[in-house]
């Protein structure tokens, strides 16, 4: 079967092949927007190939000069995470005939991370955030015995099973859109690796992990965008880490930032009224007293009022709002 | 550039950071020369388990005459001793380090059942075990602050007055190279899969530490020991773990009967991978087969075993060739999987070349001698990345620093400019390297014989004439794959022909060495290792080492 593939060349050192045909700009909006351009190449493969047999094709038989990682071939070792048709995936799991759209499929390195040459993404900002939550145990006291294990039951174990199913491809991070505009956000990957060793029996750090976690860039400046659950291969779901991790910074008392209080802020004024009071969410997130901060958020307000987008002045109780608040009741009271 | 270290390990898998962690541990100034991040080493496909004598019931004695008996008695016992004794404490380790091994109900380190073994003495996380003890053990090489040089390519060792005293590197994202000197290599480079097609091994798989080490003069033993893992997936070759079987999965014919019955009546699924690879070959031979292939089957155990313990394999069965396992059976054949030999070692991994070291798949202590059992492999790479990098440090506390020349840093810029400046010939690095991996597939796989390995010998030769008129696709610096993939099939054409000069040399039928002109054991010729060693210039040199025997007389091997 035919194939028609086009992938996005990079070189820094602005050679190309001959029969590179000039393409595109990098797609906006993000800032780290390299020139490139667009070549196709037509390769024959069997109808259940994926992108990565494509492109190994396309080294081996027509273009040895394009560059790209890849090891396994079988979505382990996480080597070839890349955009495919504008969103992360591994090209060793991605079968060409599903991906094929207009009669092609686009390749190329995600423009949310550096480019190193094309196809090949420079990592460094992934494994910066994977360094930055320590991601190693830090014991507590080891069992008595000289060759004794930790005692804990298989289910603790199953729990963390998910997450180290991660093979750190970054697919995640890549569409991730809180780091599209927040560089500094830990990012999908490293706070799901967070969340591995809070929830380990055996590690030591728990309380202090918590609260490093709920400080800036941390948990709750994730935005429920879905991308990470979306894009990841192995099923690891980073967002439900991490709301397992915002839920356990709150009940552990790391309820005074901006993130806590707008999660209580925003249950209460549904409980209350059945939808949110956008006038007051924000002052609540940010601190009533806390002018400075609120000072902060006055030019997206301003912003917003210009596009008309400016909540109503009046707050209103939405009709039936006791319903409301029969939910909340059957699922616990809001929370502390 | 030129970079001192006390020690530099070459490969960031299990044994090259089991060795690095245990050197920065011993108070070495120690760094990792690898040409992928080290979460990408193909330490992370081994997915059944480890093995370990833990149990109650269980002693490191049967551990080692299960190891011994499955090497088919060229395993050197005592290197097995070491293993098997120094197991159940690098598993706890590692459990400290906090790999969320699988718990009994009570909360204790559980195992399951695995090839070759009288006990059930493997440990395991799901079907990933491998990876995850390549991710905890990375990140205690984050805690330990070891440096790690990523994407540095290897293009020799450095011997100077005949000592290894450091490496050349090509940093693949800049295109340059660099000297990294150092008291002692300890090389952790890996296996060599992709010398054979189809193989089970990862396109990083190249052989480059054999190659590297044997081009230094380092003799290679064992070669000719290749395994054949049974259950590779039909078309892409992909392993499906012996924990299938382990968990109770049947191999059937295209009749629906589990012919192990006639080959292995008593292990049946869970006789040595060599004895079950041959059982194969010959059932599809005599036509029992299904497309080349026999069956695996587990839709017997049910979602609850395949979704939990197994849901790697049963995921790739679906992306791969739309079979769902829970309903149907799967066709798997043997396939290239693991080099049993290598580059020869004492128990501490040290080389008789003074100042380098080797541990991993790369090595050969010799514990797995002629056929490995599945779940020893991980086994292998922590010990001994263990005990190898304890005696680097030790060692060079004794040596003192080189004379500091830097001549190889330009005679190896040399090499690599002249290669980048072949004019096009037509041989491209991916043709050769097809060429040779089904050549060894095809005359150096389940069986053997002198014609064949004969006709592989002559053709190997032919390719490495060939291999001087290779011309590079991409004339660059930076991420210039085509120039590493260029010096990956030199150094995949040194690992063929030692291999099959070691099959060709060794006259009998032993472990994964089945000759069927030789279809006995011949322990009266043939107990003892053969050893290649490289000479410039000249045919590869050929001469015998004994094997240890400790406590284990050889006997018939049954199962």
């Amino acid at each position: 079967m035919q194939f028609t593939i086009e992938v996005g060349r990079y070189n820094p050192e602005g050679r190309y092949a001959d029969s590179a045909i000039p393409g595109e700009p990098f797609p906006p909006p993000w800032d780290r927007a390299v020139p490139r351009r667009y070549q196709t190449y037509v390769v024959e493969l069997p109808e259940h190939a994926v992108v990565l047999d494509a492109l190994i094709a396309i080294r081996e038989q027509q273009d040895e000069s394009l560059a790209l990682r890849c090891a396994c071939r079988s979505a382990i070792c996480g080597s070839c995470a890349m955009w495919i048709n504008g969103h992360a995936q591994l090209a060793c799991k991605s079968k060409l005939r599903e991906f094929t759209k207009n009669g092609k499929t686009r390749v190329e390195a995600p423009p949310s991370m550096p480019v190193i040459r094309d196809l090949v993404t420079d990592m460094t900002p992934f494994w910066r955030k994977h360094a930055r939550v320590r991601p190693w145990l830090e014991n507590k006291p080891l069992p008595a015995g000289p060759m004794e294990e930790y005692t804990v039951p298989n289910e603790a174990m199953e729990e963390l099973l998910q997450e180290v199913s991660c093979i750190s491809c970054g697919a995640c991070l890549m569409d991730c859109e809180s780091f599209a505009v927040n560089k500094d956000f830990l990012g999908p990957q490293a706070l799901a690796k967070a969340y591995r060793y809070v929830a380990d029996p055996r590690d030591a750090r728990h309380r202090t992990r918590l609260a490093e976690l709920s400080d800036r860039h941390g948990v709750w400046d994730c935005t429920h965008c879905y991308e990470c659950v979306q894009q990841c291969p192995k099923g690891v779901a980073p967002l439900e880490q991490i709301l397992k991790l915002r839920r356990l910074a709150v009940e552990a008392g790391f309820t005074d930032n901006p993130g806590a209080r707008h999660a209580r802020a925003f249950a209460a004024s549904v409980e209350h009224s059945g939808r949110l009071n956008e006038l007051t969410l924000m002052p609540k997130s940010v601190g009533l007293f806390n002018v400075v901060g609120q000072l902060k958020t006055l030019p997206s307000a301003i912003n917003m009022a210009r596009a008309g987008k400016l909540p109503p002045l009046k707050h209103t109780k939405i009709p039936g709002v006791k319903r409301i608040r029969a939910i909340f009741e059957r699922v616990g009271g809001r929370p502390k | 550039m030129i970079i001192d270290h006390d020690v530099v390990v070459l490969g960031a898998g299990l044994a090259g950071m089991r060795a690095a962690l245990e050197t920065a541990r011993a108070g070495a100034d120690v760094a990792i020369v690898t040409k992928v991040h080290p979460i990408r080493s193909h330490s992370n496909a081994a997915q059944g388990g480890i093995n370990a004598a833990i149990g109650e019931g269980d002693s490191w004695e049967s551990h080692a005459f299960d190891t011994i008996k499955g090497s088919d008695y060229l395993a050197d016992q005592d290197a097995v001793e070491v293993m098997c004794r120094e197991a159940p404490a690098d598993i706890i380790e590692f459990e400290h380090m906090g790999v969320i091994f699988y718990r009994d109900e009570n909360g204790k380190l559980g195992t399951r059942a695995f090839g070759g073994a009288s006990q059930a003495r493997t440990y395991f996380v799901g079907d990933i075990t491998g990876q995850a003890l390549l991710v905890t053990l990375y990140d205690q090489i984050l805690k330990a602050g070891v440096k790690v040089y990523e994407e540095w390519f290897a293009t020799s060792l450095y011997v100077e007055d005949g000592a290894c005293r450091g490496l050349v590197a090509l940093e693949l994202i800049t295109g340059e190279l660099h000297f990294l000197r150092a008291k002692a290599v300890i090389n952790c480079a890996g296996g060599l899969g992709r010398v054979f097609e189809p193989s089970t091994n990862a396109m990083i798989c190249t052989g480059d530490g054999y190659a590297l080490a044997y081009r230094a003069g380092a003799p290679l033993m064992d070669m000719e020991m290749v395994q054949y893992h049974p259950t590779t997936l039909a078309g892409s070759g992909f392993l499906m773990t012996e924990a299938a079987r382990g968990e109770g999965a049947y191999l059937i014919n295209a009749k629906g009967e589990r012919f192990l019955k006639d080959y292995a009546p008593n292990k049946m699924e869970l006789a040595a991978r060599d004895v079950i690879s041959r059982a194969e070959a010959t059932e599809i031979e005599k036509g029992n087969g299904v497309d080349g292939c026999v069956l695996l089957d587990l839709r017997h155990l049910g979602p609850d075993i395949v979704l939990k313990k197994l849901p790697q394999i049963h995921e790739m069965a679906i992306d791969y060739l739309g079979i769902d396992m829970l309903k149907e059976p799967v066709p798997v054949r043997p396939g290239m999987h693991y080099q049993m030999g290598g580059i020869k070692t004492d128990i501490n991994g040290a080389t008789p070349l003074p100042g380098l070291y080797a541990a991993g798949e790369v090595a050969c202590v010799s514990v797995h001698g002629g056929n490995r059992l599945g779940a020893n492999s991980l086994l292998d790479t922590i010990v001994f990345g263990r005990r190898a990098g304890r005696a680097a440090a030790a060692y060079v506390k004794t040596v003192t620093p080189t004379r500091r020349s830097t001549a190889i840093l330009k005679s190896e810029q040399e090499r690599i400019d002249e290669l980048l400046a072949r004019p096009y010939t037509g041989e491209t690095h991916a043709r050769l390297r097809l060429e040779l991996a089904t050549l060894m597939d095809k005359n150096v796989g389940v069986y053997r014989n002198e014609a064949g390995l004969r006709e592989a010998l002559a053709k190997i030769r032919d390719l490495k004439e060939r291999y001087g008129r290779l011309a590079v696709g991409d004339k660059g610096r930076v991420f210039n794959q085509a120039l590493q993939f260029a010096l990956e099939v030199g150094y995949m054409l040194d690992c063929a022909e030692t291999i099959v000069l070691g099959a060709l040399e060794r006259k009998e039928s032993r472990g994964a060495q089945a000759r069927t002109d030789f279809p006995e054991r011949n322990d009266a010729e043939w107990l003892k290792h053969i050893l290649v060693k490289y000479r410039p210039g000249e045919a590869p040199e050929l001469s015998y080492s004994p094997v240890k025997i400790t406590n284990w007389q050889p006997e018939a091997r049954v199962y």
